[in-house]
């Protein structure tokens, strides 16, 4: 990513004068009505400065907008949407942590912009919001993430052992479905790609899946009622050799998935138990003949 | 002349959520082409926002339970004016919709016995719904979707349709726009299956994301297709109500079905001074007999925290305008209270409702397993939507078909908790089959040039216009207007109704409509969300017309629509549904149009389970 990672700060403009706008603090494009906030809700403002710009290039630019209690990045950013910059491009849905969409780098941080807390930031100096780095850009604080959705595709599918009782149906432990629903809560905010240094600073696009499709890999493996085999193509083609182990991916994570040590680490074990471990891999062979 | 490009589809799918994809791998199985068109990325859609879980009568816990009793619980929670013919499909087909969902990967919550656990909700009878914690929405977006893309399907991501075709009668392709770089795009199909969900934002205190703007009820308006019921608006009884950035986010009926209650600032539980009359026979009436029902025991009836949402949020209103509501105009919902009765409380309660805990610990620094939530009604689903033929989902529009939120009928005046994800699958796969039918059955259908140059023209005006940027100078700014409309809705045409409030609405809305042709927009076509806000507003403002004109017309209280100047449930408005569809003038028209008899059989079900 080229001009964006120089600042080259621009006051924006059409800021309104906070003074003017008492009252009328609501989000516009968020959920709730500005009168939403009572009368005397004390009043402020913070700057963000904000990258706009595309793939050719871009700059940082100010805003100041007002602040109220409780609000999160993203707020501020419709804020600025409605009031100043109606065409600031910002990608984002359920505003509650559920969908994954509002991901950015927060004053370098990548986080969601709808669980950053105005509060969790020091509003003395302006906050920095820019577009997830590992991704190209496609305008201000949208990127193009549709690399993910060609990289899973190419993952082989779930695929279930024959069902356990007459009605087609199968029976479960709640332990064994525990251990895979950790990676299920996964909401695909892509930010454990956007961290990964395999992918943003190495660029290995081609040759390595990163953490996201690691621990799909692990929740299919993992699965209970799941009989393919994926572990050829982890190492082959999916490059999880290229993973060394910095656990920046779990430390990003927002719905707090040990992403290293439960999903990457036992499907390296994996690898190495079928690839270069000979003696366990023909007793493997050995009993998997026994059951047949 | 406008540039664009052509694509062909036997079965064109607007609409990426559950109901959606669904539709689409059902298509893809009948052996016809399909493309589906996400207003966002794939997987982001609202059904990743549904907590509860799905309704299906599989018995797994209760071996009472089978569709008998989960069709008349959805009938007697719709308020009888239900599409019966819908409501009977759904109870009978969503077991098998459910289960199909588990061969595809999906992982339930377990009984001890390792079959899908149940839980219990509102309206429910049984306890009913397969779920995975508090995430189900996510779980079954999530399977559907990497099961979908293995299926052939063409998805087209971040793509908006703004217009639909036809030739002559039936239905023959839309007009839509990449959000990535505003280029347009003619997507020509055999057969459309709208599923583009709810109309939330017309409301200004809501659950639903940027993206519900009512589009298909919109499109399919234009198109000339019927709508129904567009006066039932299920306003979800717990919405986040503090902080103010956060207000309507909601809060899953799932807390209390694991045994939340809900207190007024006296600290009492209100939900037991008002038991409706159908419901007093099934309603625990002391806190005992309550907290043992969610605690599995059978002979036990269900707490009124459980009774149906719109009557929950009713009671909510009136403690907070009675004066006894909580510090920021809602009312308690209190789970912490179980630590009395359960040893270790705070890890059920985590492991039960981990997104709640989650969602409210970070937004509102509030620890549900210690401290009571604050919560108030948020606009949440819209039980109208297109009339559809039970069977096929098709509109009255030849060809165009609806699944989901958008279409209406299974719900009647009500939803119940838990019956919208089995809706999605059951109805989706329909929409998906019949759709694949009727574009096998009729060849392809033509796209006149005139149209897309004119919806061309019309999607570009917004830049013809200049605005500042704020919507104080020049012409009106695209946020603003859906601001003024999100005030008018909630404010006029919200939870208590009156006459003289939506008239008045109902007028500012059709000023807006002149205003919003308007509307200007600054930038450029590349991902511009002014640009997408004017092209959505003019979705919200049919769609808003189309609920004031309904519910004016119904002068009765019944589920989702209540009216303060008739309190009461009129038994000669439970014969028919009002409907609303575009005049060869151009203006809505509003038809009473009768309820069809339901067959001896259904009745007797319903009587049986009175």
């Amino acid at each position: 990513m080229s001009a964006g990672m120089q600042p080259r700060t621009e006051k924006g403009t059409g800021v309104a004068d906070p003074k003017s706008r008492i009252g009328d603090t609501g989000p516009v494009a968020g959920r709730s009505s500005p009168s939403a906030v009572p009368q005397n809700a004390p009043q402020s403002t913070a700057t963000f400065r904000v990258w706009r710009g595309d793939e050719s290039g871009g700059k940082l630019v100010d805003y100041t907008t007002p602040v109220s209690e409780g609000m999160v990045v993203l707020d501020a950013i419709h804020q600025i949407q409605a009031d100043q910059a109606n065409d600031l491009a910002v990608r984002w849905n359920c505003k509650a942590g559920k969908c994954g969409s509002c991901s950015a780098e927060i004053n370098g941080k990548p986080k969601l912009m709808c669980m950053a807390r105005l509060n969790e930031l020091p509003l003395d100096k302006p906050v920095t919001v820019e577009p997830m780095r590992a991704f190209k850009p496609i305008r201000d604080l949208v990127t193009d993430v549709s690399w993910n959705f060609r990289v899973k595709q190419e993952i082989k599918p779930f695929r279930p052992r024959k069902p356990d009782a007459p009605d087609g149906t199968w029976r479960m432990d709640q332990r064994d479905v525990d251990r895979v629903q950790e990676f299920r809560k996964c909401i695909e905010c892509f930010l454990c790609q956007d961290v990964c240094h395999v992918l943003r600073d190495h660029n290995k696009h081609e040759e390595f899946i990163g953490p996201r499709f690691l621990v799909y890999a692990a929740a299919l493996e993992m699965h209970p009622l799941d009989v393919e085999d994926r572990v050829a193509d982890l190492k082959r083609e999916h490059g999880i050799g290229f993973c060394n182990i910095t656990k920046c991916c779990t430390a990003v994570c927002p719905e707090h998935i040990t992403i290293t040590d439960n999903a990457i680490i036992p499907l390296k074990e994996r690898v190495i138990d079928e690839f270069y471990d000979p003696l366990g891999r023909l007793v493997k062979i050995f009993s998997r003949r026994k059951k047949d | 002349m406008p540039d664009y490009e052509t694509i062909d589809h036997d079965v064109l799918v607007i609409g990426a959520g559950g109901a959606g994809l669904r539709a689409a791998i059902a298509a893809a199985a009948e052996g016809v082409t399909v493309g589906l068109v996400c207003k966002s990325l794939l997987g982001k859609a609202h059904t990743v926002m549904a907590e509860g879980g799905m309704a299906a009568s599989l018995g797994n816990v209760d071996d009472r339970d089978n569709w008998r009793v989960h069709f008349a619980d959805t009938m007697r929670g719709g308020q009888y004016v239900n599409n019966w013919r819908m409501a009977e499909l759904h109870a009978k087909e969503a077991p098998d919709r459910v289960r199909e969902l588990e061969a595809w990967g999906a992982l339930f919550d377990r009984t001890p016995d390792g079959r899908i656990l149940q839980r219990n909700f509102g309206g429910h009878r049984y306890p009913r719904l397969a779920h995975v914690g508090d995430r189900t929405g996510l779980e079954m977006i999530r399977t559907l979707q990497d099961h979908g893309v293995h299926q052939g399907i063409d998805v087209h991501m971040e793509c908006t349709v703004v217009t639909l075709f036809r030739d002559g009668d039936r239905v023959s392709g839309a007009f839509a726009y990449d959000r990535e770089r505003g280029r347009f795009r003619v997507f020509r199909a055999k057969a459309i299956v709208l599923a583009t969900g709810g109309i939330g934002r017309a409301y200004s205190i809501t659950s639903n994301s940027w993206e519900y703007t009512g589009d298909g009820h919109s499109l399919a308006y234009h198109a000339g297709a019927v709508l129904q019921d567009m006066e039932f608006v299920q306003f979800h009884p717990t919405g986040m109500v503090w902080p103010p950035s956060v207000k309507g986010i909601l809060v899953t009926e799932g807390v209390r079905g694991e045994g939340g209650i809900l207190l007024n600032s006296e600290g009492r539980r209100f939900m037991f001074d008002d038991i409706p009359d159908n419901y007093r026979a099934q309603t625990a009436d002391n806190e005992e007999e309550g907290w043992r029902y969610v605690q599995g025991d059978k002979n036990a009836r269900r707490p009124p925290e459980l009774l149906t949402r719109d009557h929950v949020a009713r009671c909510i209103v009136r403690e907070v305008r009675e004066g006894r509501g909580s510090p920021h105009g809602g009312v308690y919902l209190d789970i912490a209270w179980i630590k009395g009765r359960l040893p270790d409380a705070p890890e059920h309660i985590k492991k039960k409702l981990p997104s709640m805990y989650h969602q409210f610990k970070q937004l509102a620094d509030i620890d549900i397993t210690t401290t009571p939530m604050e919560v108030g009604p948020t606009t949440h689903y819209v039980m109208g939507g297109i009339r559809v033929d039970g069977d096929s989902q098709m509109s009255t529009v030849p060809g165009l078909f609806a699944a989901g939120e958008c279409a209406a009928g299974l719900h009647g005046a009500n939803r119940l908790g838990g019956n919208s994800l089995s809706d999605l699958l059951v109805f989706g796969k329909r929409a998906g089959e019949y759709a694949a039918k009727f574009a096998r059955q009729h060849g392809s259908a033509a796209v006149d040039q005139a149209g897309v140059d004119g919806a061309a023209r019309l999607s570009l005006a917004p830049f013809e216009r200049t605005t500042n940027g704020n919507g104080t100078g020049g012409t009106a700014g695209p946020y603003h207007i859906q601001q003024r409309l999100q005030t008018i809705m909630q404010d006029g045409v919200g939870i208590v109704r009156r006459e003289a409030e939506m008239g008045r609405a109902l007028d500012e809305v059709l000023q807006l409509q002149q205003s919003a042709t308007h509307v200007g927009v600054t930038g450029n076509r590349e991902y511009n969300p002014g640009w997408h806000t004017a092209l959505d507003l003019a979705n919200l403002l049919t769609i808003s017309e189309a609920i004031a004109r309904a519910a004016i017309e119904r002068k009765e209280s019944r589920g989702g629509h209540f009216r303060d100047d008739y309190p009461e449930k009129d038994p000669q408005y439970g014969t028919f549904n009002i409907t609303l569809k575009k005049g060869a003038d151009g203006r809505m028209q509003l038809e009473r149009v009768p309820i069809p008899p339901m067959p001896a059989e259904l009745k007797a079900v319903i009587e049986e389970m009175k």
